[in-house]
């Protein structure tokens, strides 16, 4: 293939030179894309970190050193929302690998009404978030609510899901989980279908059963189907913001506040430098736990 | 997809009577769990306000569906019109821009190898995990003049979406053989003629899945509409869900007539383009 290469170089050399210094492939097709993103992305993220350190308001900035991240780690409010990111983004992953498994082993399955299953599960994916958080905002609702309506109707009393402030948080989880859970099964399914026939058949020699099979070979081989499913959770769910604040606004009280919901409000209340300061943390709760936990997962592959 | 299909009759035959109950019982299963808020949806929207408030899984006694579109167009001097309109020029532009953009970027970036390499890689994956700073955003948009333009948030969109878009078409691009380019070079093509009449076509398949993927992503944002392009005159159709939310009004019939046409245009686009939505969404579950 090399051989056949140089041969067609060499046979353009009748060209003139100086179409042969200019590669095909110019630099400045990065250019139009970089203006996007260095102006509207870079710029910014390197801005946010001086800004973080100002107390700016509307008219003025003024330096004032680490005050607003120790402002971040004091007031209960905003502790709440840090300590409420990681339970969010922890709750829908975990849920979200266990449950997106369990429905990719089963619609992989030789069962009945798969495609009508896939495509079921699959379509809140695609639906608005903040038509999603309105209507289980309905659906939830303490009194006239079909959840509690319906567990009224086998005697049980249902909570207020989310009115009650311990249960606020997780009713708004749940909801995500239901909207991106059918996402998790489409890359499970897709890691699964992709496990070479032969290790089944060399499984059914052994006589291996069905738990046999799923410890064995689909749990180890569909590995990069739960990296991509983790990581993908995991930035999904530090970063939440819209499901939240269609469903609760953070309340009641602060309990269900994530980072991404104190970053509004303080934007929403004036307070720039400590909005700001909010950013560099979700910035570095997000980069602290992704980038060594996808190093970890990738490398364990590669060992197994 | 279908690899995992075929099984021999034996095999086939053992698992017929565990596969009908199993697919019965989660048939029976999602539907309750899957399908029972959209049906809500719709009841809800087809009801007068008085039954609606009611909140019940019922079937209308009087069906005004036809009445509620109505209204929810007309509500606030026919907000929701403008706000499709918006919608519609926000998606196709962004994802347009996109498009061409990060197929140039990924199509480099995968030709040529220069020291620059390493650093766009990280640039790029920097762009899918980073959360964008929102003050700091608005001051540089504010700068150069474009916060609470339509443009404005159409960049905003582009920046963002970028990073997702370039990953795919550095990895189709990997598919295209090298020949080609180097049989198009002796026939005498320049860069643009090589990336635009040669190479690009070629991209027709993953160029596809970018669309529908971005489309779907843009017409559905709420966060970035919210922070970068405020205010009730070109609001986008997420907004206005979120307005009549804050009126605070209990016109849920109205409410849930707004979310089922919203809902509609990606379920066109979900009918339609299944298999590209789906190859989207899953690619590198299997390379990781």
């Amino acid at each position: 293939m090399t051989l056949l290469r140089k041969s067609l170089a060499d046979r353009g050399a009748g060209a003139p030179a100086r179409r042969r210094m200019k590669s095909q492939y110019p630099m400045w097709f990065y250019i139009p894309a970089a203006i996007f993103f260095v102006g509207l992305f870079l710029v910014p993220t390197f801005a946010s970190f001086y800004y973080s350190l100002t107390r700016w308001t509307l008219f003025e900035t003024e330096f004032i050193g680490l005050a607003n991240f120790e402002q971040f780690f004091q007031e209960p409010a905003l502790v709440q929302g840090f300590t409420n990111t990681f339970i969010y983004a922890f709750v829908t992953s975990a849920l979200k690998v266990v449950i997106g498994l369990a429905l990719g082993v089963l619609l992989t399955s030789n069962i009945v009404g798969r495609g009508y299953l896939r495509a079921v599960v699959f379509f809140p994916v695609l639906v608005s978030t903040v038509g999603v958080g309105v209507t289980f905002r309905v659906l939830m609702d303490p009194q006239d609510g079909l959840i509690n309506e319906s567990l009224a109707l086998i005697g049980i009393s249902g909570p207020g899901w989310l009115t009650d402030p311990s249960l606020a948080l997780l009713s708004v989880a749940f909801v995500d989980v239901w909207k991106g859970v059918g996402l998790a099964t489409l890359i499970y399914i897709a890691g699964i279908v992709a496990i070479p026939q032969e290790y089944f058949e060399a499984a059914r020699v052994d006589g291996a059963g069905r738990w046999n099979n799923f410890r064995h070979i689909i749990l180890p081989l569909a590995r990069p189907a739960t990296v991509t499913v983790v990581i993908l959770s995991l930035i999904g769910g530090l970063r939440s913001f819209d499901l939240i604040w269609a469903m609760t606004r953070g309340g009641p009280g602060f309990t269900s506040d994530v980072i991404a919901s104190v970053i509004y409000k303080q934007y929403q209340a004036g307070f720039f430098g400590l909005s700001t300061a909010g950013n560099v943390v979700l910035f570095v709760v997000v980069a602290a736990i992704v980038v060594p936990l996808s190093f970890w997962l990738n490398r364990k592959e590669v060992d197994a | 997809m279908s690899a995992a299909t075929p099984r021999t009759g034996a095999a086939r035959r053992t698992r017929r009577r565990p596969g009908l109950v199993l697919g019965l019982v989660s048939i029976a299963v999602s539907s309750v769990v899957f399908l029972v808020p959209f049906v809500f949806i719709v009841l809800t929207s087809l009801k007068t306000r008085q039954e609606a408030s009611l909140l019940e899984f019922a079937w209308p006694s009087e069906i005004v569906f036809f009445e509620n579109i109505v209204t929810v167009f007309e509500n606030n001097d026919f907000e929701l019109i403008r706000a499709f309109t918006n919608s519609a020029i926000l998606t196709v532009a962004a994802v347009t821009i996109m498009v061409v953009l990060a197929a140039m970027v990924g199509y480099v970036l995968q030709r040529r190898t220069s020291r620059w390499n390493g650093f766009i890689n990280f640039l790029v994956l920097a762009g899918l995990i980073i959360p964008p700073a929102v003050v700091p955003t608005v001051t540089v948009m504010q700068e150069i003049g474009i916060y609470r333009t339509m443009f404005g948030l159409i960049a905003i969109h582009v920046a963002f979406g970028l990073s997702f878009c370039i990953l795919l078409f550095r990895a189709f691009v990997a598919s295209i053989p090298r020949e080609l380019d180097e049989a198009a070079t002796l026939d005498g093509a320049g860069p643009m003629r090589l990336f635009f009449r040669v190479i690009f076509p070629l991209l027709r398949s993953v160029i596809v899945t970018v669309i529908v993927v971005q489309a779907v992503t843009v017409f559905n944002d709420f966060t970035y509409a919210l922070y970068f392009l405020p205010g009730q005159d070109n609001a986008t159709v997420q907004l206005t869900l979120y307005n009549y939310q804050s009126q605070g009004l209990n016109q849920w019939n109205l409410l849930f007539t707004n979310v089922l046409l919203i809902t509609i245009p990606p379920l066109i686009m979900y009918i339609f383009f299944n298999r590209q939505i789906v190859a989207g969404m899953t690619s590198g579950a299997v390379k990781g």
